[in-house]
Parts: C-alpha cells; sequence; structure tokens
C-alpha cells in the first residue's frame, strides 16, 4: 500500500517504444537509406535547374519540392517501421484495398498529362500514382496469402496470390505501364520462389524463356533486330542512351566537378530516370559506386536478416519488399550503362517524384519493420533440443 | 519417405488400456509434424534467400564493373558533333560543258521566333510585318502571344531583311543558317536543272533536296559527301542553250503558238548541247503544278521528254530509209502515187495531187503520204516495228532525267495494215521530240544507235547499227533536197547546208474522235551540215498560226522551219562551225611557184 502515494513514478508495462525501435531496428539499412536520400538530394541541385529554367520555375524549386516530400517520406518510414508486423499486415490490407480502388478507378478519373498513359490522378499541388503505392502493399498481401498456405489445412494462398498478381499485371499492362506490371511480376516470383517453387517448375520456366528467345530470335526481324541493336557495342551518341554512355565517359573515375556536367541540359529524364548519368559525370566513378554499394548494402542485409526469420509472412513478406527495391535500382542503372535494353524506370530514393517518394518510403518503412530483431524461438529450439 | 501416422494404433489402444484421451496423441503427432513442414520450409527458404542475395550481390556487381568500363574509356572527341540528328548541307554545283555555273549553293537564313522569349510580342509583331509585307502584325501577334513555344516565321531571307530583323532587336526573334540552292541564270535551262526544295529540316540546317530534273535524277550523287563537291558537269553549253531559247521564244510569239521546243543534239556522242521547251519557269522560285486543267500547259510540263506528239511527216525518212536498207527501192525508184489510195476502207490522200507518179527522191521531197504509204506496205507491219523499235521510237529515252520514264511512246496495240500505213507518214505512233531527234542523229551519224544523254562524253557512242552507212547517205542527201527544193525552203541557211523533213500533223481531238484541222503540231527535224552532218535540231510549235498572208497558214513549213533555220544561224557559228563559202570564181593571176 505504501506505493499507492502522490508523486510516485509510473510503471510502464514493457520496454518503451522509442529504445526498444531503436535497439531492434536495422540501423545500417537506415543508414544506407537516409545515405541515398541525401545524394538524392545533391543530384537534384545538380540535375533539376535545366528543367526548372525549362519550366519557368526558379533555379530550386525542384529541390525544395524533393526536400519537403523527402522529409515526409522519412517520417512516414520511420513510423512504418515503428508498427509491429501484425500492425503492418493489417493497415498493408487496407492500404491495398484503396490502392486497388485507385488503380481501377484510373480510366475514370485519372489523367495522363499528355504522355499516353492514364497513370496519375492529379491533385493540384501534386500527382500520384497508385500504381507506386499498390506495389509495397500488394507484396505484403501476396505474402500474407502464400503465408497462410503453410498451416496445416490453410487455403490454398499461392493460388490466390497468383491470381491477385494477374489480374494487377494486366490492369497495368492496359494502362500501358510495362516498368510496373514486370517489377509486380517480379516480386511475385521472387516471394513464390522463396515460399519453396518446385524446382522442375523453376528448371522447366528457364527452359521455356531460352527456348522462346531463341525462337523468336531466329524467327521475327523485329525482335533480332532490337536484340542485336541492343548487342551492337556500336551506340548511337542522339540517343539517350548514347548521351547516358558519353557523360559516364566524361566523367571518368572522379567525375569533372561540381556543376561542371552537360548531360543534364541535354537529357529530358536527367532527374529521374538518368538521374546516374549526372552522377557519374559530375562526381565520376566514385559516387556512382557508392550508390550501387548502398543499394546492395540495402537489399544484401535485409535478405541475410530475413534467413533467420521464422515465421514466414514475415520472411516472404520482406523478400518481396528488398528485392522490389533492389530489381528497380538495378533496372535503372543497367538501362544506364546498356547491361539492360531501355525501359523507363526511376532511382529509388534517389530520383525526383513525390509519389514515389512517400511509396519509397512506405515500403522501406515495411521493410524496416520487418528486419526489426526480434526472438526467433531459439531458446525454445534449444529447449526442446531440436536443431 | 517414412511417414510416422497419425493416430498409431498401437499408442493409442495402450492409451486406451491406461485410460488417457487417445485424441492428444494425434494432436501432438500433427503437431510435431507441422513443425517439420516448417523447418523444411524455412531451410529451403535460408538457402533460397542466400542463393537471391548473391545474385542481387553479382548484379550490382556487374553494374558496377560496367560502369568502370565505361568511365575508363575514352569520351568520344566531338561532342557538337553529337547534338542533334546531322544534316548534311553542302550540295554539289551543277556547271555546263564549259565549266559555267548552272546551279550553286548560297548561304541564307531562315527566321523563327521563341514566344517564351520574347521581350515586347507587339513591336517585334509589329516589326516583322513592316518588313515582310505578306505577314499579318494581328496574327503573329497572337502566336506570340498564345502557347506556342516555336515556330517558323520565314524559310529563307535575304541579308537585308536579316539585318531589319536584327534591328527590331527582339531576343525571341533567331535565325537558322540555310543553304539555298541559286540558279544564277534564271529561267535557262529551267526544264533540264528542274529545281530543288528543303527536305528534312532543322533550325541548324536544313536538307535541300532535289525536285524534277537532273537535280532529282542526281540527288544522290550531288548530296554524297564522298564526292566532296565535286561539280556534276552536263553536256549542256549555256551561251547556245541561251541564245536557242531566246531565239524559240520569239518565234513562238511570232507565230502565235502556244507553246514551243527545241533540241539541239550531237550526232555522234548523242549529247545534248541544248533542250528548251516554252513556256517555261524559274527553279528558283518553282511554280506550284497545276491543280486544274491540261498538265501539258504547265510551264513546269518539259516537251522534249515528258511531251507525246504524233510528229507526222518528220516519220517519212525512217519508211524510206528502211526500204532502200531492205533493198526494195532506191532514191530513184518510181513509186505510183494516184489518189486515194484506200487501205482498210481508210482513204489515203495528198496535201496536193503530185502526178501519177514520184521518184522515191521526191516522195520526201514533196512529202507524199500516198508514196509513202505505198512504201510501207512493201515493207509490212512487222518489219516496220523492228525498224521502229531499233531506232529507239518504241520504248522511253534513257536520257538522265526522272521525267523520262513517263516519255513512254504511244503505239497501237494491235498493228494492223492501216497502222503501218499511217504510222509510216507519222500518225498513230506519239513519240517525244527528243526520241525523233535521236533518230535523227542515226540517219546523220552513219547509220548507228545514239542514245541522247546529258552528261558529257568522251567520245561517239559506237551504237548498235540500224542502217548501212550508204542507205543513211542517200537519206541525208533526200533531206537535203527537202530544203533545196521541197516543203522546207525557208530552211536554208547559207553556208549551213541545213538537211531536214517537215511535219505537221494535226492535233487529235482531246473530246475523243478524230483530229482538229486547225490546230496542229508543226515539226521540222534538221540536221547539218548535210556534207558531214554534227548536229540534229528538232523544233516543234504546238497550234502555231502565220498570219502574214490574206488566210492563215499552219504548215510547219511557214512556221517551224523559219524558227529552226533562225536557230541555225544564231548558234552555228557557236558551236565552231565553220561555213561553207561558194569559192569565188578565181579571175586574173594564178600565183604558181617556180
Amino acid at each position: 500500500m505504501t506505493e499507492m502515494v502522490h508523486g510516485t513514478i509510473p510503471v510502464q508495462a514493457g520496454e518503451p517504444i522509442l529504445p526498444r525501435w531503436w535497439r531492434t531496428i536495422d540501423k545500417w539499412t537506415m543508414s544506407c537509406v537516409l545515405a541515398l536520400f541525401g545524394i538524392g538530394l545533391l543530384l537534384g541541385l545538380a540535375s533539376s535547374p535545366p528543367l526548372a529554367a525549362r519550366n519557368g520555375l526558379e533555379p530550386f524549386y525542384y529541390v525544395t519540392r524533393q526536400a519537403v516530400f523527402g522529409g515526409a517520406a522519412i517520417l512516414v518510414m520511420m513510423i512504418t517501421s515503428m508498427m509491429s508486423p501484425l500492425m503492418v499486415r493489417r493497415l498493408a490490407v487496407l492500404g491495398f484495398i484503396a490502392a486497388f480502388a485507385a488503380l481501377a478507378l484510373l480510366p475514370a478519373f485519372g489523367t495522363d498529362f499528355g504522355k499516353g498513359a492514364v497513370r496519375w490522378y492529379s491533385l493540384g499541388f501534386a500527382s500520384f500514382q497508385p500504381s507506386e503505392f499498390l506495389k509495397p502493399v500488394f507484396v505484403v498481401v501476396a505474402a500474407w496469402f502464400m503465408a497462410a498456405s503453410f498451416e496445416l489445412g490453410g487455403p490454398p494462398g499461392k493460388a490466390y496470390s497468383f491470381a491477385i498478381t494477374v489480374i494487377i499485371v494486366t490492369i497495368l499492362a492496359l494502362q500501358p505501364d510495362f516498368g510496373q506490371a514486370a517489377l509486380v511480376l517480379f516480386a511475385w516470383g521472387v516471394m513464390y520462389f522463396v515460399a519453396g517453387a518446385p524446382m522442375l517448375l523453376l528448371f522447366g520456366i528457364a527452359g521455356m524463356v531460352i527456348l522462346a528467345g531463341s525462337f523468336a530470335y531466329s524467327n521475327s526481324e523485329h525482335f533480332a533486330r532490337r536484340i542485336d541493336g541492343f548487342l551492337n557495342p556500336e551506340i548511337d551518341p542522339t540517343t539517350q542512351i548514347g548521351y547516358a554512355t558519353n557523360a559516364i565517359r566524361e566523367g571518368g573515375f572522379f567525375g569533372v566537378g561540381v556543376g561542371e556536367g552537360q548531360v543534364k541540359w541535354s537529357l529530358p529524364d536527367a532527374h529521374t530516370d538518368f538521374i546516374i548519368a549526372v552522377a557519374a559525370e559530375e562526381y565520376g566513378l566514385i559516387c556512382v559506386i557508392a550508390i550501387i554499394a548502398l543499394y546492395t548494402v540495402i537489399v544484401f542485409r535485409s535478405l541475410l536478416r530475413l534467413m533467420k526469420e521464422r515465421d514466414p509472412f514475415i520472411r516472404l513478406a520482406g523478400t518481396g519488399l528488398a528485392c522490389a527495391f533492389g530489381v528497380q535500382a538495378m533496372i535503372n542503372m543497367g538501362v544506364a550503362v546498356r547491361l539492360l535494353p531501355a525501359k523507363g524506370m526511376t532511382l529509388p530514393f534517389v530520383s525526383y517524384g513525390g509519389s514515389s517518394l512517400i511509396a519509397g518510403g512506405v515500403a522501406v518503412g515495411m521493410l524496416l519493420a520487418f528486419t526489426r530483431t526480434r526472438p526467433q524461438g531459439q531458446m525454445g529450439d534449444l529447449l526442446s533440443r531440436r536443431h | 519417405m517414412i511417414r510416422t501416422p497419425l493416430r498409431p494404433l498401437a499408442r493409442i489402444l495402450r492409451a486406451r488400456a491406461n485410460g488417457e484421451n487417445p485424441s492428444e496423441i494425434e494432436a501432438e503427432n500433427r503437431r510435431q509434424r507441422h513443425e517439420q513442414m516448417r523447418d523444411r520450409a524455412r531451410n529451403r527458404a535460408e538457402s533460397r534467400l542466400l542463393v537471391l542475395g548473391l545474385c542481387f550481390f553479382a548484379a550490382f556487381g556487374a553494374i558496377g564493373l560496367r560502369m568502370g568500363a565505361i568511365a575508363a574509356t575514352e569520351p568520344e572527341e566531338p561532342r557538337t558533333a553529337a547534338v542533334g540528328n546531322p544534316i548534311i548541307g553542302q550540295r554539289a554545283d551543277i556547271l555546263d560543258r564549259n565549266g559555267r555555273i548552272l546551279a550553286t549553293n548560297f548561304d541564307t537564313h531562315a527566321l523563327y521566333a521563341q514566344p517564351p522569349q520574347m521581350i515586347d510580342p507587339r513591336g517585334a509583331a509589329d516589326g516583322l510585318a513592316a518588313i515582310f509585307p505578306e505577314l499579318d502584325a494581328d496574327e503573329l501577334y497572337e502566336d506570340f502571344t498564345g502557347t506556342r513555344k516555336f515556330l517558323w516565321i520565314r524559310r529563307q531571307i535575304s541579308p537585308e531583311q536579316m539585318q531589319a530583323v536584327h534591328d527590331i532587336g527582339d531576343p525571341g526573334l533567331l535565325f537558322g543558317p540555310r543553304e539555298m540552292r541559286l540558279y544564277p541564270n534564271g529561267s535557262i535551262a529551267a526544264h533540264i536543272l528542274g529545281g530543288a526544295g528543303y527536305g528534312r529540316e532543322g533550325v541548324d540546317s536544313a536538307e535541300v533536296i532535289g525536285v524534277a530534273g537532273v537535280e532529282r535524277q542526281f540527288d544522290d550523287y550531288l548530296r554524297d559527301p564522298a564526292n566532296e563537291g565535286e561539280p556534276l558537269e552536263l553536256s549542256i553549253d549555256l551561251t547556245i542553250q541561251a541564245a536557242l531559247e531566246r531565239v524559240l521564244q520569239g518565234g513562238m510569239m511570232l507565230m502565235n503558238a502556244k507553246g514551243a521546243s527545241a533540241v539541239l543534239m550531237d550526232v555522234h556522242t548523242g549529247e545534248i548541247i541544248a533542250m528548251a521547251s516554252l513556256p517555261d519557269f524559274d527553279p528558283n522560285n518553282r511554280p506550284r503544278p497545276l491543280t486544274e486543267g491540261d498538265q501539258s500547259d504547265s510551264p513546269l510540263f518539259n516537251r522534249n521528254v515528258q511531251g507525246l506528239y504524233e510528229l507526222g511527216s518528220t516519220f517519212k525518212i525512217f519508211t524510206v530509209a528502211q526500204s532502200m536498207e531492205l533493198g526494195l527501192t532506191n532514191p530513184s525508184t518510181m513509186i505510183d502515187t494516184t489518189m486515194p489510195l484506200r487501205v482498210g476502207g481508210f482513204p489515203i490522200n495528198d496535201f496536193h495531187y503530185y502526178g501519177p507518179q514520184l521518184s522515191v527522191t521526191d516522195v520526201i521531197v514533196k512529202s507524199s503520204n500516198v508514196g509513202t504509204a505505198r512504201i510501207a506496205m512493201e515493207i509490212g507491219a512487222e518489219r516496220q516495228q523492228d525498224f521502229l523499235r531499233d531506232l529507239g521510237l518504241m520504248d522511253p529515252t534513257t536520257v538522265e532525267m526522272v521525267e523520262a520514264s513517263t516519255g513512254r511512246p504511244i503505239y497501237p496495240q494491235t498493228w494492223r495494215e492501216v497502222n503501218t500505213v499511217t504510222i509510216s507518214y507519222g500518225h498513230g505512233l506519239s513519240t517525244s521530240p527528243l526520241h525523233l531527234a535521236s533518230a535523227y542523229a542515226t540517219i546523220a551519224n552513219g547509220g548507228t544507235r545514239v542514245a541522247p544523254t546529258l552528261l558529257v562524253q568522251d567520245g561517239p557512242q559506237r551504237g548498235e547499227r540500224v542502217i548501212s552507212p550508204e542507205v543513211a547517205d542517200a537519206a541525208v542527201d533526200m533531206l537535203r533536197q527537202v530544203v533545196v527544193r521541197g516543203t522546207a525552203s525557208f530552211g536554208e541557211v547559207a553556208g549551213y547546208e541545213v538537211a531536214g523533213k517537215t511535219g505537221t500533223a494535226e492535233k487529235p481531238n482531246p473530246r475523243g474522235g478524230g483530229y482538229m484541222d486547225d490546230k496542229v503540231i508543226a515539226t521540222f527535224a534538221s540536221l547539218f551540215p548535210a556534207s558531214n552532218p554534227q548536229y540534229v535540231l528538232v523544233v516543234s510549235l504546238d497550234e502555231p498560226t502565220e498570219t502574214s498572208g490574206d488566210e492563215p497558214r499552219r504548215t510547219a513549213g511557214w512556221t517551224a522551219v523559219p524558227v529552226a533555220a533562225e536557230i541555225i544561224r544564231r548558234v552555228a557559228p557557236l558551236l565552231g562551225l565553220r561555213p561553207q563559202i561558194e569559192p569565188a570564181t578565181v579571175t586574173g593571176v594564178t600565183l604558181t611557184s617556180n
């Protein structure tokens, strides 16, 4: 009874949220993401003034916007990463329903901004691309379905998730937005692979792809020309790829110097799809290697942490998020160095873009929430002498 | 795989005996199996995640290495060359046979506007309207204040206009360098040169492409940078071309003709020395094609190459030459010329009645249709066709102009006897004047085929032999007689021994059916000098009427012949031909040595 007096310290059950978050969060991944955001702002200072000048805005208009959206994105990322996986899943399911509805209603209420594909909602001060938000929440929902199939007597979750994937991919391909469609398909494929796709099926698909590819190459002149053009070491210097390649060459190892780059004046997508070329020209190979290293650390570390994860849902969702994030960066940079055929895709957290930044914040926040250290039943294993 | 059953009978029975709940055993087994399954899945996922991680590691590594490899290579040196799609300017010049310029390039500028950079749209619009009267200030102002970011104002401006636009001083008015095709001689040789226009157009340069004539035919050559601006040399002689055009123009007006054409061609090399078609145009400012009416009345129409006409009696010499070649006749063979001659129900008549008989020479000299018809009936349709084909009168000419392929002779599909007869004196077969000139060149050069050309040749074309030299000489003699004592007596030019044949062909009625008797194509096909023919000149007048007499005269002898004679009088000295002066009778002392 002596404790029940005025002024005593309230005792909290369990550890407080922030310290526990700080203790369990993957600090490496989070630092890398923050570093990427910083580099993005730095490159935005270099790449966006020509665009601002073209559109008659003050030189750092886009940098300011990027900073504001970036701040919001980091806030979203922090808050999301503090949630428990269960909370993340519940919110993600709600988010999925909303984003899916938004995507489905695009033909009725969306706008194409004169680019030929209806992908955006115009909100006046900013535009909003539902497919950017749909990607991370889709991954969580698909992981949930797949994980359910691990339960005895659980539903056939893999089939359900595949059905959802097919629907979304169809809608995206009809917009048309083949880049996002491919990303969604890829994320599902990776999750299915980790969830235990039969080896026979994997080899079968690989064989079919090779067969179909060589068949198309030998029979379709158009396809063969595309591939030959891609394999051809000669680059037409007047294409976007040509400019990008030349910019990388100009930059060399240490770059031509801050603000000295030329490519940003000639490339229309210098602030989004080809920002890596701007980085290579002004700051040289050093900066590009640093960016690549940051993405590698984020993806590789997340996957390593997920290897220890016992909960199938967390494992699958984390894998899907990390791989979608990594592969988007990979495609963007692969196109700039001509390892991949041209396809417009932004560099996550570095390229300019409001809704893609916020959606990236959500995705990385969820990834961080999933990769937090939590008890994995090692004690139980020791006690029951399992291995 | 050995699976333990969920309800192992031995344990169930023992548990029942001990009074325990057997369902717990089943639940326990179920739990264990579930855990095993999850462990298997986890182990599998663990290895697959590792594989994924390594894949990403390798992919990012590859991108890094590739970046390094590209960064290590040298940047391409001429960066400016990579800007924009390069448009090659520098079209080669066109020269005449003496190296005088027929077509060249001129640096000029195109004027365009970038409204966003404009300071004073109102002032700029007013200023431009003052410089270019055809522009409307209000429309320009609308364009400058609208949403457009770029607009062309003028494709070509003169240096004076450019200075005036500079003086407006608006930064939104800009100039793009342009190369302009310039024809310094104006309308001279217009149809041969054709003209040029702009193809692909950029701000910094525009492609100049040929649209007609030689410019179009040799477009690839003229634009090919590999030739390093090596000019194209034509067989045309600018001086002679100018003289011929001037005389022809005068003749056309004098004879009240609506059109005229003339071709002057070297009989040995096939080089076209001059070729004119009237009315003509200025290739610097090429008119638009007619949108209505007959295209053959357009100034753009090249009568010599594109025009297909029934050239009338000029064809008679081919019939006679063939019959001599076949040994059917010789110049003094007498031919029955009683009229009318009925062939396939059609009566054949002469302009006058020339008596019951004429020698072959006189058939040509007097231009007897009946006589020619009788000779042609001896030859027959098949041999006649072969001969005309050998002369090149059945196929398009191979002259180096894009329009040449449209000049495909028109002849009857079924060649009946009546066709043989009418074609023998030049009706029923439509050819271009250039066809006629090259066929006459064959007679003039001793009997070998000549293809007309616009390019300078090294030496005589040694084409396929069509008639023997003897027959050719006899034919030239007959043609000379036509001028000396026949229908072309106005064609005599002192000292140049003109030989030739007239042809007056009534024009077919355009509304179909029959011929119009008051509209003719009058042609004079000539060669000179008769003793050693060097050049062929074919002059054609479209609908001429000579009105100096009591009643209008339209025959070639009164219209085309005097014009051709005047052309030869002017042109022969320019060609470097020495006139044959009658030696003055030597009187008085003759100088002798020793």
